[in-house]
């Protein structure tokens, strides 16, 4: 086990004062919180800078780390020496449910962890409820069907320390699920206390991109490439919708950004979302002389200013 | 890889089919009810009175999880913890918009 410079992680000095370290906490914290940052293991750095914290704000637990670091360096092995910590009382449980280090749980594991006791006690025996994120392809709310996910659940082991465990579910993913919404799964959760019920577990969804259509609400949009005379002349193409490849009617005079609506084709509910087309102009190449050609007869035949509009 | 669907767990949205009383909502979270009344008093959580009962919806359970998080890990106020959830889903939407235009 590796000794853990807690002033370190939180880039404070040794002799900093409580407020100090409160700010250098808030400030880290805003950083690194899961539910606001998007640094690159965000998770992690919260995870470590709530535990030195932990530590540091406590007069007691920082003056029984004082005490102890002295004669370490980070990084440096560590055992620690037995009954180190007697001539120190530890108040007041560590609230939440974060999972510290190992190094945190041979110094405090057994202060923290006794005085958390259980919560919900209105309902003894009832397991906790289960919370997981999980990121889900558009298809899967579109048609249902199953999916398979991997969880990573902590639990208590037998020493009381806590661990992760993976475990796969196969789930029937139900059909028009939005971004942000939460799947139930009824008893999945923690498992009951002698004769309650077990807990259930909840799961946040998130879409992956789809290489296709953009979500809006039950919305869905496909950006469909035209030629320019399917625009202007109008045009029968085909379309690529989640029910299946279409042909869809391209009205005479269209221009890009020009939007058709497929009604109800959107996600499905008992109100079902619409499904938008919205065109773009393809360019053909001119890349050839009978390309070029063609170009040059439409600029011959056509007095057109595209910039009109900007004054030009 | 497809698992077959007649071991797969059936799964229901809670957003839209839970009704939920304060008390579930408080259990659920478990914190004080409360707790739930003010968030409720701060706009953090929406609300529908049934014959002059609280009810929300299963979205309530993710919104006031968030406001707990916020409010133990960076030391919010109400009012603070009211704002961040606001512009969190904000930026959620923004990115979901975002993400899919690449």
């Amino acid at each position: 086990m590796e000794f853990k410079d807690y002033y370190k992680v939180m880039g404070v000095a040794r002799d900093a004062t409580e407020a100090q370290i409160k700010q250098a906490y808030r400030k880290l914290a805003r950083k690194y919180h899961p539910d606001v940052s998007k640094e690159k293991d965000a998770e992690a750095r919260f995870k470590e800078v709530g535990e030195a914290y932990e530590v540091l704000k406590s007069p007691e637990k920082r003056a029984a780390y004082d005490q102890l670091g002295k004669d370490y360096r980070p990084g440096q092995d560590f055992r620690p020496p037995p009954n180190w910590d007697s001539g120190f009382e530890f108040s007041g449980a560590g609230q939440g449910d974060e999972s510290y280090s190992d190094f945190f749980d041979s110094l405090f594991g057994a202060q923290a962890r006794a005085g958390r006791g259980r919560r919900g006690e209105a309902h003894p025996g009832r397991g906790q409820d289960h919370h997981a994120k999980v990121l889900l392809d558009l298809q899967a709310s579109l048609n249902g069907g199953t999916r398979s996910f991997t969880l990573r659940m902590p639990e208590i082991d037998a020493e009381g320390r806590l661990v992760s465990k993976e475990r796969t579910l196969n789930v029937q993913v139900p059909k028009g699920i939005l971004p942000g919404q939460q799947i139930r799964l009824a008893g999945q959760g923690e498992p009951a206390h002698g004769n309650g019920t077990a807990g259930d577990l909840y799961i946040e969804v998130e879409f992956q991109p789809d290489p296709l259509y953009r979500v809006d609400g039950r919305d869905l949009y496909l950006e469909l490439p035209v030629a320019p005379w399917e625009a202007a002349l109008g045009a029968t193409v085909k379309t690529p919708t989640p029910g299946g490849n279409v042909e869809l009617k391209i009205p005479a005079g269209s221009h890009a950004g020009s939007k058709l609506r497929l009604k109800g084709r959107g996600i499905p509910a008992s109100q079902p979302g619409d499904f938008y087309v919205v065109l773009q102009i393809a360019l053909p190449p001119a890349n050839d002389e009978k390309a070029k050609a063609a170009y040059a007869a439409l600029a011959a035949a056509l007095p057109f200013n595209p910039r009109a509009s900007l004054g030009v | 890889m497809s698992p077959s669907d007649d071991q797969a767990l059936p799964g229901t949205i809670f957003d839209e089919s839970a009704i939920l009383s304060i008390k579930d909502l408080s259990r659920m979270c478990a914190v004080d009810e409360r707790h739930i009344v003010e968030f409720v008093e701060e706009g953090v959580l929406n609300v529908v009175t049934v014959s002059s009962e609280w009810r929300f919806t299963g979205d309530a359970l993710r919104r006031a999880r968030l406001a707990l998080r916020l409010e133990r890990d960076l030391e919010l106020n109400l009012a603070g913890v009211a704002l961040a959830v606001e512009l969190l889903e904000e930026l959620a939407q923004l990115r979901r918009e975002l993400g899919a235009k690449r």
